[in-house]
């Protein structure tokens, strides 16, 4: 009897976890370096197949989902995932050789540099979008429109807290409220971006606001708040418009608001920012991961617009191909990180006219001063 | 009752005034522990239809079918619902033998000396570790040091140390709860401790082992912060074909949902809820047929 049950109990337990007892062990290890090596040439699309694994910041996450949603749709064989580690966790896996392509919203670190360098990492940086950051109130405040970069200094600086607690001390026309203040989580590149271009120093802010990873949390803190006054990436005021006032900021040239225009063209300043993907230069010797890169830049216009961020100019991807092309190793921030008002354009343009001789390839060594040649 | 009580202080008034005291005492003691239960009734009701008015209208055969997507409307559950199948399954494959096993030395062969003390103790101890604290060791241990990468296995494993300890506490239970004649029984015929573990005691605790076991596996399916730690946070649109394949899970793929800003994949997120509900729901009602099936009485 004891026994019958047992084999029952057996009975069910694999029917249970049939998936496991049934196929379990069988299908092996399906490491990307070895199927790699079956790859025929790269350009026969439907034949792809391998892996290509990403991971980086939550703001990048929506556009490369979108890029990797409609490339697993034309390319079935080849499984992408995209995780979201923020910039600095995505980073680390990915001078650690885990991950195939890092997303991030700002430039890398010179910390990041060195491990990459440390871990003998090579890679190509390829911007892909624009996101402005936006300051929002909330819809019931009457009285503020606009903002100079010196009243949000005033009001972000490690110095204000708990001194700066009324909206008139940052304007003295402005009420005697108190105001509550609501931003990104100190991990997030966002966070990163806003102080280096508000006070001025990468990391630096008051302690006391209502902080979250989570940008919906600061969505809604504000549109509750009628005191309320944060900052987020503009795709998330794109969702929300009907619940927040989206503020000009005046960065010396007057006031203006974000909007697609201002941000691509750079007179939102200095609060606009590029968004990035990073590529291990040897993981872009796999077809698959060349296949994946190149469908991002081809698509990134409509994706880019589609997930509410703002597409580069043309020119742009256009310079961005170049460089995936010819595996231009380096960042051309040199290491700097977030670096608020530096265009891009003028970058990349630098670097193309500077590097006329292209003799740069993958050469196993990290050089961060690439841009200067 | 009272009909029945000695008469003569019966009559006393003082008597018959603390008796009704007594009874009032009583009656509200009964409100108060209703009102226990019902706390915790009343918020999951209101939690399940809030979520059900929120997600009902999202569920579909094609939400169970698609793979996540940028558009709320289109996206689906399958990559995380396979994910947490063969997650659950390796987990239980792992967590059973060693829990249960542990569980019969404990009982049935240690001594009781300093050692199997200190194995208590941690066990007991290990039970009421954060969650997250067995995500960080899955991470360094399973991921990094052996190799596993951010797979499936590296998940599985992380989950099966995160339920040993439930499962070793209550399959403990079950056996303890063995009648001790049982075993003497068995000795008195010449059965080896071996013979009478695998043929009495097994099959008696086997109601309340499944049950604690399930009960554990419930848990982790439920769980999102060691896997976030793992890396399971992370945007797949594939079944899992293998054990070191990449993967994503149930909890992962609403905590994704909820922190987007498009409101449509908040309803997404309700109707995953939904998805995770059934099945936590189906594991217990196994949890509770096999009990009944493996059930003795004495």
């Amino acid at each position: 009897m004891a026994r019958r049950r047992l084999m029952d109990l057996v009975t069910v337990l694999c029917l249970g976890s049939w998936v496991a007892c049934g196929g379990g062990g069988a299908p092996e290890d399906r490491d990307p370096a070895d199927t790699a090596g079956d790859e025929r040439a790269a350009g026969d699309g439907p034949r792809l197949s391998g892996a290509v694994r990403g991971d980086g910041s939550s703001t990048v996450f929506p556009i490369m989902e979108a890029v990797s949603e409609e490339f697993q749709k034309e390319n079935p064989g080849v499984r992408v995932t995209v995780g979201i580690s923020g910039t600095g966790g995505g980073f680390k896996k990915f001078c650690a050789g885990e991950t195939d392509l890092s997303n991030a919203s700002r430039p890398i670190k010179e910390t990041e540099l060195e491990a990459c360098r440390a871990a003998g990492v090579d890679f190509v940086e390829l911007p892909i979008a624009f996101d402005g950051l936006s300051v929002l109130a909330n819809p019931a405040n009457d009285f503020a429109q606009c903002m100079t970069l010196p009243e949000l200094k005033k009001l972000w600086q490690p110095e204000a807290q708990g001194k700066v607690m009324r909206w008139n001390q940052v304007r003295a026309a402005w009420p005697a409220q108190e105001i509550h203040l609501y931003g990104a989580g100190t991990d997030s590149g966002t966070y990163d971006y806003f102080t280096e271009a508000v006070v001025g120093e990468e990391g630096a802010s008051r302690g006391d606001f209502t902080s979250s990873e989570d940008d919906n949390v600061i969505v809604q803190g504000i549109s509750g708040d009628p005191r309320g006054l944060g900052f987020f990436g503009y795709a998330y005021y794109e969702q929300n418009k009907d619940r927040l006032k989206l503020l000009e900021v005046d960065g010396g040239d007057g006031c203006v608001a974000p909007s697609p225009e201002t941000i691509a063209n750079g007179t939102y300043k200095p609060l606009s920012r590029p968004l990035f993907i990073y590529v291990r230069t040897t993981a872009l010797d796999r077809p698959e991961v060349k296949a994946f890169i190149d469908y991002a830049i081809t698509n990134a216009t409509s994706l880019v617009a589609e997930t509410g961020y703002i597409p580069l100019t043309d020119e742009l991807y256009r310079l961005a191909r170049t460089r995936a092309g010819k595996r231009t190793p380096g960042s051309i921030y040199e290491g700097g990180g977030s670096q608020a008002g530096t265009r891009l354009q003028d970058l990349l343009e630098a670097e193309e006219a500077g590097a006329g001789g292209d003799d740069t390839g993958p050469d196993g060594t990290v050089r961060g001063d690439s841009a200067a040649a | 009752m009272t009909a029945q009580l000695p008469t003569a202080g019966f009559r006393d008034p003082e008597f018959a005034r603390r008796l009704g005291r007594r009874h009032r005492a009583g009656t509200w003691y009964k409100w108060i522990c209703f009102a226990a239960a019902a706390v915790g009734v009343l918020t999951l009701a209101v939690l399940l239809t809030d979520v059900l008015i929120d997600g009902a209208r999202r569920l579909s055969p094609e939400f169970l079918s698609s793979f996540p997507s940028r558009r709320p409307e289109s996206a689906g559950i399958k990559a995380a619902l396979w994910g947490s199948i063969w997650m659950i399954s390796l987990t239980a494959l792992m967590a059973f033998p060693l829990g249960v096993g542990a569980a019969i030395y404990l009982e049935e062969y240690a001594a009781r000396n300093w050692l199997n003390r200190l194995i208590e103790v941690n066990i007991a101890n290990l039970a009421g570790v954060p969650s997250i604290v067995y995500g960080l060791l899955g991470l360094e241990l399973f991921v990094r040091a052996l190799g596993f990468g951010r797979s499936l296995l590296a998940g599985s494993a992380t989950m099966a140390l995160l339920i040993l300890p439930v499962i070793i506490i209550a399959s403990r239970e079950a056996i303890r709860a063995v009648p001790g004649s049982i075993r003497e029984a068995s000795y008195a015929l010449g059965a080896s401790r071996w013979q009478t573990t695998r043929h009495h005691v097994l099959p008696s605790a086997f109601a309340g082992i499944l049950t604690g076991t399930i009960l554990a596996l419930s848990r982790a399916i439920g769980e999102t912060a060691p896997l976030i730690m793992i890396g399971a946070l992370t945007f797949i649109a594939f079944v899992p074909e293998g054990v070191l394949d990449p993967f994503t899970a149930l909890p992962i793929q609403i905590f994704n949902w909820v922190s987007r800003p498009q409101p449509g994949f908040h309803v997404n997120a309700a109707a995953g809820i939904l998805v995770l509900l059934a099945v936590l729901l189906l594991m217990n009602s196994v949890a509770i047929v096999l009990r009944n099936r493996f059930q003795r009485k004495w």
